[in-house]
């Protein structure tokens, strides 16, 4: 698509998003004011406010624009992918969200430190919290350039500066306390910009009788394809997704501007019920999209589905004004993610990293070991974005979960409920189920056409990475017994004991 | 029994002290703290799986269900196929209720730990 006026919709929104969340940005700069500002939003953010930030950061490129056109080509079986980002906060709810939050941790290799007691332990989760953050920050990037060039007919290499230069002002700015209500923002706007579109789309739908989709069968059946290995595939994927959301660095880092773990978990509530009424959405289009576009099936450009389907279905300037909302939606949703990405792998870098160099004979402040950071977090990804175009946005997600379930899963699990972890146990876990993740992605980019069982192991590795990093940490802590910290005890008290009661806490 | 006993005062150590027994006990880490902690982290845990184990025993059974009944998918209800209604929609609301129950119960159990520690002397 060349750029004319069938880029006016999108160039409108785009510029109008990217207004907006400046503004905003700006306008919380008011409420920064220190380093904890900075870093945590001092940790009194409502429960409320705080669940429409982590739903507005979650909601990345594959929720907004991915689960719609996967839908489309594929079926019900990929609606475990929004079952099961919205199942990983019920987990992370019932197993993490309070103790994670009463650790008084920052990171999660602060919790590893503090919980074990061993600088190893914390060098190992810093490499793995970048490695995660930049392997999902890769597809955003990606995706914005996808988005651009579909919208508004731009080069390839527009979207990913955007975005980047976006999200490096806001986060250099403001901070914490600022993405939080550049994040809320972003949610409703998300949720806004598929609502209503879809409402519209589903009463034009029923003008025409409502036609039904074609192919019904095995588009309906909630199950990858292969039988056996169908079932395999289906499984893993779910177990990646319910245990790979609480080991996501920008999930977690969330946790910890909540007040106390009570708010934590009152948050993570809330969470659902923004996730799940979003999710009910996606499959709408996939379904709208089988009856009015199933060209966009075959010609490999499902992905575009959301953006286009309001121009198929309809025209005139309201197709054009729809079509502004959806790109609205999508740009907001590789700005929000970004964001918090970023400000993850820039939270571990500065304190890591940028934090501990001299400059001119001084250790870099606060704020200042951030700002490099950030820069260091953002460009990265972005400078492997825009050299690699094109790397499969659902696969490098995908990949990020799967590898964030067989590392920092196990490690959260056992450190929150088992005093037995050692800090050997818990590296020799990591290395496992990060080694095994490593080899499984090397394995899946190498092989270019997937066949047989072994393909499908390596290409869906969650069900044997998880248990085998999982029965790795158990073991090596067994054979490690004399070395549990001495306060671990004192540590799960912390954990788990609500704030009122007046304990040592260590 | 005309003559009744001189009044005794019967005293006893003074009730108040500085941090509750329960307390005290778990800061100084003695048996009876340890059995105060080993009952809050048993009750919580045994809440988190009951809650995954309906999890597991509804929606992650879903997919084998499908598998040995294949007819499954082409069942509708109000004109939507079964798979979809399941996954797209029903799933929600069962994973919020579950989500609010859990929380209920877990501030419950944290609330009568807290009322235990603080009462015992």
């Amino acid at each position: 698509m060349s750029p004319g006026l069938d880029a006016a919709p999108g160039i409108v929104a785009i510029t109008l998003v990217t207004l907006a969340t400046l503004a905003i940005g700006v306008w919380g700069l008011r409420f920064s004011r220190t380093t904890s500002d900075f870093f945590v939003a001092s940790r009194t953010v409502h429960p409320r406010l705080n669940a429409s930030a982590i739903g507005g950061e979650y909601l990345s490129a594959a929720s907004f624009l991915g689960v719609a056109g996967l839908v489309l080509v594929n079926g019900a079986d990929m609606l475990w992918y929004p079952v099961g980002w919205t199942a990983g906060y019920l987990v992370l709810l019932v197993l993490v969200a309070a103790p994670l939050r009463r650790s008084g941790a920052y990171t999660l290799p602060d919790f590893a430190e503090a919980r074990l007691g061993s600088r190893g332990v914390r060098a190992v989760c810093s490499v793995l919290v970048v490695a995660v953050g930049w392997l999902y920050l890769l597809p955003q990037f990606q995706g914005a350039g996808l988005t651009l060039r579909s919208a508004v007919g731009a080069p390839t290499w527009v979207g990913p500066v955007i975005v980047g230069v976006v999200v490096l002002v806001n986060v250099t700015t403001g901070g914490m306390r600022s993405i939080t209500f550049v994040q809320a923002f972003q949610y409703w706007l998300k949720l806004t910009a598929l609502l209503v579109p879809a409402a519209v789309l589903l009463v034009v739908w029923a003008g025409d009788d409502r036609p039904r989709p074609v192919d019904l069968g095995a588009w309906s059946t909630p199950l990858a394809p292969g039988g056996g290995e169908g079932l395999y595939i289906t499984y893993s994927l779910i177990i990646a997704t319910f245990l790979g959301t609480m080991g996501l660095p920008h999930v977690v880092v969330r946790f910890y501007t909540n007040p106390d773990g009570r708010a934590a978990r009152r948050t993570t509530l809330v969470v659902l019920v923004l996730l799940g009424v979003f999710y009910l959405l996606p499959p709408v289009y996939g379904a709208l999209g089988r009856v009015y576009a199933p060209e966009l099936a075959v010609s490999g450009a499902s992905d575009a589905l959301v953006l286009e389907l309001p121009r198929i279905m309809l025209d005139g300037p309201l197709g054009e004004v729809l079509t502004g909302m959806v790109t609205a939606g999508a740009f907001a949703a590789f700005l929000s993610t970004s964001s918090g990405l970023s400000i993850a792998v820039a939270g571990v870098l500065s304190q890591d990293v940028t934090g501990r160099t001299r400059v001119r004979g001084r250790r870099l402040g606060g704020v200042a070991a951030f700002r490099v950071a950030a820069v260091a977090a953002v460009t990265v990804p972005c400078v492997v974005a825009l050299l690699v175009p094109n790397l499969g946005v659902a696969r490098a997600v995908g990949l990020a979960f799967a590898m964030a379930a067989a590392t920092f899963c196990p490690l959260l699990l056992l450190g929150i409920w088992w005093r037995g972890l050692t800090s050997y146990g818990a590296i020799a876990g990591l290395a496992a189920g990060g080694l095994g993740s490593t080899v499984a992605i090397g394995w899946t980019i190498a092989v270019s056409s997937p066949d047989g069982w072994l393909d499908t192991l390596m290409g869906q590795p969650a069900a044997w990475t998880v248990p085998l990093a999982l029965a790795t940490m158990v073991a090596v802590s067994r054979l490690t017994r004399d070395r549990v910290p001495s306060d671990a005890d004192r540590f799960l008290v912390r954990l788990h004991t609500p704030e009122t009661l007046q304990l040592d806490r260590g | 029994m005309s003559d009744p006993a001189p009044r005794v005062r019967v005293t006893g150590p003074p009730r108040r002290r500085r941090t509750p027994g329960g307390v005290a006990d778990i800061d100084a880490g003695t048996r009876l703290g340890d059995v105060y902690m080993r009952s809050l982290l048993r009750e919580q845990l045994r809440l988190a799986v009951g809650v995954l184990l309906v999890v597991a025993l509804t929606i992650g059974l879903l997919p084998l269900a499908f598998h040995l009944v294949p007819e499954l998918s082409d069942v509708r209800l109000l004109g939507i196929p079964l798979g979809f209604l399941l996954l797209g929609v029903v799933v929600y609301p069962v994973l919020v209720v579950l989500g609010w129950a859990y929380v209920r119960r877990a501030e419950r159990n944290e609330a009568d730990f807290a009322e235990i520690v603080s009462e015992v002397e």
